[in-house]
């Protein structure tokens, strides 16, 4: 165990409830606000409890502005004395149950209503990439105006020539999610995929093809951070943080990116955790990309770096598989809610360990692991975090 | 191997004129050091003053040691093409007319990697050299060529995107009396200009070129008096929609000051034929090729002024012409402002005294008219903005840039 590991504190007294997925919907006219009522609204009904309890606020959402987390108090018709606005994309979640827990852990906060939500509007994506960063508007939009299709389509290919990644191996990753998303009434993409549709799509952005790539939704996702015996007082199934990291801009001396955050703190991870990586019983990983999802395979220590390709061929990532992975389909096949995508995974593992993911359940899930991943600021992903939540019967 | 560009076929008058549309313009103040060297033709990054790390994007702190101190400087252009992709599915309509469009990510050799337009002679793991272009949106950006020429590499299609190449374009030289539009038309056509139109003011007076000008093929005299705003409109009629590169070599020499030279009628004649000429030239000729920035092969592509280098500072023993250069320079900078939309370049070419007839009692060094026509060739190719031609030029640029009150000094 590292130093940073031994002087980091448990979670203790803090546990997350509530997992709350307001259905996406491809376009929307209502505005983020709209969508994070919405996930407000079912986080008080979910839970029991009387809004004037949630004393804390996390907000993450890319169509918010001008507005942040302090407008929606007053919108909402909140007293919150903790609040945050995390603008961290595909990391929104696992900083937000960070901050959280912390926060309620120190006193400073009771119940902390954590939010990711956004709308989709018809012209939303285009201007969300414009605006993205300040060097993306400098140093990459200029350049195809690709997004992140394109700058992905850069770091995955020279991934695939440095490790020998080969499309069907992406193939595998999205055609399993599929089948898990068939499962899962919420996904947007209702039909399965099969290898040969997914090799034959079209091409996006070479290498990325059409089924590398996530439908941009309206949608939020939610859930709730609080004390614990506030939770036990409501008998509100919940769960424990039983580890996490999160790290931005990681190893910027590698040229192009191989490797995300994690693989600088994931010893951290496991090791606050008391959990062994074949401990794990659910992996939500974050999958703007398939590509994107091999590399956390990797970094989260599933198996070395570059073994990712043969990671996907010998192992069954669906939800009966051996290796039971997004099982609710993930953003490739449920849909990217804008920030919502950053806690699709932390909501989805909420409702595996607390034995409520109805039709996407995993038998006996006890520990599941989501990670988070996000913010092209450049040339490549930035962020990365992920958190191990453990339920009550581990 | 590029494809040579082949020429382009007659337009059909029942087809609408493709509408410019531009490359996503917002930049943040600090990138403009790129700008300003890729308008110069020059490949220059931040260096920290402080560490000497080199820094790209352009940043207000160095990563490296938070200096703030990060002046441009030029940079060894040097690198090698670690990734690609071909953009099929761009955010905005500029990319998506123009898809699919090849970029990649360039690790330079003095350390920072660039996201970059590609030529398409690039391969992925081999080494390029990177330049700064300004494209169609007149904002720099980094692009890779190979490292060795190759034939028709000029023609490459997101490369001719970034330049305003004379070959199979139309030209307009606006004064081919002049010793530098003479010289213009032979450089222009050798550069596979289709056609080039001379103006040729006061067209009833024979001139020494003019039968040899007559028979190049390609070239059509007109009579253009730029200061007679109903000469241009009426050349302009005929020739203003089929005008891809405007060539202003408006001349008007004559030598004295402000308080040395009697009476104003020599002010007003310089006025006309270069400030008002400009005028005129603009307003007849602007609309269109504005209109025609994005229409094909022989799209509009640039207008070049010809000025005076002592259009940036005024030399005394010059003063009066000095100034009428200066406000032709104001003028050019809003004509680049408002050719922008249709994106058309606006290259300034600046010389120092010709060598000829009217700067004859100067002591040398003098530029020779050949080499501005070969500048202004070389630019347009190259996409330019600002060109400084000879070693008074370039002498003048860098003692304005290095103390605008001492060259004034200097230059009285």
């Amino acid at each position: 165990m590292s130093e940073a590991a031994r002087l980091r504190r448990p979670y203790d007294g803090v546990v997350v409830a509530a997992p709350v997925t307001v259905p996406y919907e491809r376009y929307s006219i209502e505005s983020a606000h709209w969508w994070i009522g919405r996930a407000l609204k079912a986080l008080v009904e979910t839970s029991g409890l009387d809004k004037r309890a949630i004393d804390g606020l996390a907000i993450s959402s890319f169509t918010l502005p001008p507005d942040t987390a302090v407008g929606l108090t007053q919108h909402f018709g909140l007293s919150a004395r903790w609040l945050d606005t995390i603008p961290l994309g595909g990391v929104s979640g696992i900083a937000a149950l960070r901050k959280a827990a912390r926060a309620v852990q120190a006193g400073d906060a009771d119940v902390v209503a954590c939010i990711a939500g956004d709308t989709n509007q018809v012209d939303t994506f285009r201007r969300t990439l414009e605006n993205f960063s300040r060097f993306a508007q400098d140093a990459a939009y200029p350049y195809g105006a690709g997004g992140a299709n394109a700058s992905f389509a850069l770091i995955a290919r020279h991934y695939m020539k440095r490790f020998g990644a080969t499309r069907e191996d992406f193939g595998r990753i999205a055609v399993s999610q599929r089948a898990n998303a068939l499962r899962n009434p919420h996904a947007l993409m209702k039909t399965p995929l099969t290898l040969d549709q997914y090799m034959a799509a079209r091409p996006i952005s070479d290498p990325i093809h059409l089924f590398d790539c996530v439908m941009p939704c309206a949608g939020a996702e939610a859930f709730l951070v609080m004390r614990e015996d506030i939770a036990a007082s409501l008998k509100l199934p919940a769960a424990r943080i039983a580890g996490t990291i999160e790290r931005h801009n990681a190893f910027a001396d590698d040229v192009v990116q191989t490797r995300g955050g994690w693989a600088m703190d994931v010893a951290d991870l496991y090791a606050m955790a008391a959990l062994r990586p074949d401990g794990i019983d659910v992996v939500l990983t974050y999958d703007d990309y398939p590509f994107v999802v091999m590399m956390q395979f990797e970094d989260l220590g599933f198996c070395a770096k570059g073994e990712g390709p043969r990671f996907v061929r010998e192992r069954d990532l669906t939800i009966g598989g051996d290796f039971p992975h997004n099982t609710s389909g993930g953003q490739l096949s449920v849909g990217q809610a804008g920030a919502g995508g950053g806690y699709l995974g932390l909501t989805e593992a909420l409702r595996q360990v607390l034995g409520q993911a109805g039709a996407t359940q995993v038998a006996g899930a006890r520990a599941a692991l989501a990670s988070g991943f996000g913010m092209i600021n450049y040339d490549r992903g930035l962020s990365s975090g992920a958190a191990i939540l453990t339920g009550p019967s581990a | 191997m590029t494809e040579p560009l082949s020429p382009p076929r007659k337009r059909s008058p029942l087809n609408r004129t493709r509408l410019p549309s531009q490359p996503p313009a917002p930049r943040s103040r600090t990138s403009h050091g790129l700008t300003r060297a890729a308008a110069e033709g020059r490949f220059a990054l931040q260096r920290c003053a402080n560490c000497g790390e080199y820094a790209y994007p352009a940043r207000d702190a160095c990563p490296s040691c938070l200096s703030s101190d990060l002046p441009f400087v030029d940079a060894p252009s040097g690198g090698e093409l670690v990734s690609e992709t071909l953009v099929r599915v761009p955010a905005d309509v500029y990319f998506r007319e123009r898809a699919p469009w090849r970029i990649g990510l360039v690790k330079l050799d003095c350390g920072p990697v660039m996201v970059s337009h590609l030529h398409s002679d690039c391969i992925d793991g081999e080494r390029v050299r990177m330049s700064l272009q300004l494209d169609k949106s007149g904002q720099a950006v980094a692009f890779a060529r190979p490292q060795q020429n190759a034939p028709a590499m000029q023609d490459d299609r997101q490369w001719r995107e970034m330049t305003a190449d004379p070959k199979y374009r139309r030209v307009l030289v606006t004064n081919g009396r002049s010793a530098v539009g003479l010289a213009t038309v032979d450089a222009l056509l050798k550069a596979g200009a289709r056609t080039v139109h001379v103006g040729v003011p006061e067209n009833w007076k024979p001139f020494p070129e003019e039968e040899r000008l007559r028979a190049l093929p390609g070239v059509k005299l007109v009579p253009l008096d730029l200061g007679d705003e109903r000469s241009v409109r009426d050349v302009a009629a005929d020739i203003a929609g089929k005008t891809d590169i405007l060539v202003n070599t408006a001349e008007f020499v004559r030598p004295g000051g402000l308080i040395d030279r009697q009476g104003a009628s020599f002010f007003q004649m310089e006025l006309a034929e270069t400030y008002m000429g400009l005028v005129h030239l603009a307003q007849s000729f602007g609309p269109a090729m504005r209109m025609r920035g994005a229409d094909g092969v022989d799209s509009a592509a640039a207008w070049v002024n010809v000025l005076s280098v002592y259009a940036l500072a005024n030399w005394t023993p010059f003063g009066a012409h000095s100034a009428a250069q200066a406000g032709c320079l104001s003028l050019s900078h809003c004509l680049r402002s408002e050719l922008h939309p249709g994106g058309v370049k606006v290259m300034n070419v600046f010389t120092g005294p010709i060598d000829g007839e009217w700067f004859q009692t100067l002591p040398p060094p003098k530029v020779a008219p050949r080499a501005v026509a070969e500048a202004i060739v070389s630019g347009l190719r190259s996409g330019l903005e600002e060109v400084f031609v000879g070693d008074v030029a370039q002498d003048v640029r860098r003692r304005l840039a290095a103390s605008p009150k001492a060259l004034e000094r200097e230059l009285s």
